[in-house]
């Protein structure tokens, strides 16, 4: 495996990870603070033979992401919260016709032009479809400059195993820390480039339709049925990470650049002779539902941390409904989280329930 | 002129158009000089919404449905992964020139190399009815019951001359379906922007002027005579740009 040592920003680095798994087409729209992806691909991509496209606004960008993905290439876009937002509609077409895209979010604060700082409030848009219809895309969530890189090798490879839209869901903090990460050069990406791709060998094998048109004879009924069991088998596909969590009597839940501050925290606390671990999806859909009701033994009990008023707490309040509850700490977005920022609140919650 | 009778396209599906409207001629124009050209096996259509947002079940290319207005973003998607397939949408007034002004004036300024069927009836078909942006002055629809008031609402919206605005634009002319001399006139059109396509020239549009008897509430017959008495004297036949004159 070629692999190289760079010390480069999550931003870059996603970008990167993006390019080493084949990314055949990028189309974007400038919007902070995510625009070194934009900016790195719009000098690599050509050098590369691949196609770079500024579109005039996220709209576009997503539904030239719906062409260049119903040909069966490798094809992304990203952007961040308010851009997102414009892209559901095609977000939803993509799920509808089972196109493999990947659409980035470097999430920034909210509702509306919010601020450009850290903030986790798109993790309902991200996990809950955010577009019309019944759907879902898979979410993943990095927390590092290296799983920026992994995981986008990882979404596209997702992507084209399920013909799914994938999100990849990051902020401010991941996106512009910059870290040292070794890129590499993955095995190919499986396409599975057949009939279902525009321009395929048509002589050879028909037609090829992606309409989500309702007529007597591709009535919505079993292809709402045939993307139900698409999204059972996904199920499958569930990352996420335990720190210290084997002795632990106290549980904190958290993802993205929050959990990684959570690290320093639960160390200085485990100093202090506090059982407490850390468990951090890296999926967020599917949710690592499972894994948590498997750590909802005995007396152990959770507390989620997001940068929100509390989204991703539900899902572990459903995962543990019935064995345990879990409190909830929310950081302010558009702060940069310190590990001693959350030492008394995790502190004060597992004392004042013991 | 064509060689063919039925294009090789052609799926035979009985359409949903109502009588009189010509959305049957456009499609068949269009498969017709695709084969004429030998490029009907080797093209790909964005599709949109409206009444012919069901045109792939009558013309047979590989298709993909685009959201409301967007057609040109996704065909501008699929001439950049393919850029050897002839790539085209086909779209109304209402998906083109309204919900879609955005993307089809930057696929022109682009230059992006595909070509745009707009068949513009001046109204919200499927729909019911409703006021188009290229519903005329004092046009009778079902949300302009008064008719079409500039002082409320504006004037018709003229695609052809907009996009020929554009450097990046190769081909843009206004043609006609409601008789024959206009239809020779049209497909000679429509060969035109898919041969510049074919030669990288640069963006091509063509804008039929079409009928649409029952939003209209006309009999096919006073349709087709509508066009000439209130649609061409708004918009202009000709053709606005083109790269090779």
């Amino acid at each position: 495996m070629n692999q190289q040592n760079l010390f480069v920003k999550g931003n870059e680095a996603l970008a990167r990870g993006a390019m080493a798994a084949g990314m055949d087409c990028y189309f974007g729209y400038p919007i902070t603070p995510q625009n070194d992806i934009p900016e790195f691909l719009s000098i690599e991509m050509p050098k590369a033979g691949k196609q770079f496209l500024q579109a005039e606004s996220e709209v576009a960008a997503i539904n030239m992401v719906l062409g260049a993905c119903a040909t069966g290439k490798l094809s992304m876009t990203s952007s961040s919260s308010p851009g997102v937002s414009l892209m559901q509609e095609g977000i939803s077409y993509l799920a509808g016709a089972q196109l493999p895209g990947v659409i980035v979010n470097v999430s920034r604060g909210g509702p509306g032009i919010g601020d450009l700082g850290a903030s986790q409030s798109d993790y309902f848009q991200a996990t809950r479809g955010g577009g019309h219809g019944d759907y879902r895309t898979l979410v993943i969530a990095p927390s590092t400059a290296q799983e920026s890189f992994d995981m986008a090798i990882e979404a596209f490879r997702l992507a084209f195993k399920y013909r799914n839209p994938v999100l990849m869901l990051t902020d401010a903090i991941i996106g512009h820390v910059k870290e040292s990460i070794v890129a590499y050069t993955p095995e190919p990406i499986d396409t599975k480039a057949g009939d279902w791709c525009l321009g395929f060998d048509r002589d050879a094998k028909g037609r090829h339709l992606h309409s989500q048109c309702l007529t007597k004879h591709q009535p919505l009924a079993p292809h709402t049925i045939l993307l139900k069991e698409k999204y059972e088998k996904m199920q499958e596909e569930v990352l996420f990470e335990e720190y210290l969590t084997d002795d632990a009597d106290f549980v904190v839940v958290a993802y993205g650049s929050i959990a990684r501050v959570l690290k320093n925290t639960i160390d200085n606390l485990r100093n202090a002779g506090h059982k407490i671990g850390l468990f951090r999806p890296i999926t967020l859909y599917p949710f690592p539902s499972s894994a948590l009701q498997k750590l909802a033994t005995g007396n152990r009990r959770f507390m989620t941390i997001e940068q929100n008023l509390g989204q991703m707490v539900e899902d572990v309040r459903l995962a543990i409904a019935g064995t345990s509850e879990s409190a909830f700490y929310g950081q302010l977005p558009g702060t940069i989280a310190n590990p001693d920022d959350f030492y008394l609140p995790v502190l004060d919650t597992y004392k004042g329930e013991q | 002129m064509s060689q063919t009778i039925t294009p090789t396209k052609w799926t035979g599906v009985p359409t949903h158009y109502c009588p009189g409207c010509h959305h049957g001629i456009a499609h068949q124009m269009v498969a017709r000089v695709l084969d004429d050209l030998g490029l009907a096996k080797d093209t790909l259509l964005a599709s949109s919404i409206g009444c012919s947002g069901l045109g792939y079940y009558y013309i047979d290319f590989d298709s993909v449905e685009s959201p409301h207005g967007r057609a040109p973003a996704v065909a501008t998607g699929l001439k950049r992964a393919r850029p050897d397939k002839t790539v085209f949408t086909y779209q109304g007034d209402g998906d083109l020139a309204s919900i879609g002004m955005g993307e089809i004036m930057h696929a022109a300024m682009r230059g992006e190399k595909i070509t745009v069927i707009f068949v513009n009836n001046a109204i919200y078909g499927m729909t019911g009815g409703q006021m188009a942006p290229t519903t005329m002055s004092g046009q009778v629809t079902s949300t302009t019951p008064l008719g079409r008031n500039p002082e409320l609402t504006g004037y018709p919206a003229k695609i052809a001359e907009m996009v020929a605005a554009f450097d990046g634009c190769a081909f843009s002319s206004r043609v006609a379906l409601n008789n024959i001399k206009h239809i020779k006139k049209a497909e000679k059109a429509v060969k035109k922007a898919f041969e510049l396509q074919k030669e990288n020239k640069g963006f091509t549009l063509v804008e039929f002027l079409s009928t649409c008897p029952s939003g209209w509430k006309l009999s096919p017959l006073q349709a087709n005579d509508y066009i000439e008495t209130n649609m061409i004297p708004n918009f202009p036949l000709g053709t606005f740009k083109d790269t090779e004159v």
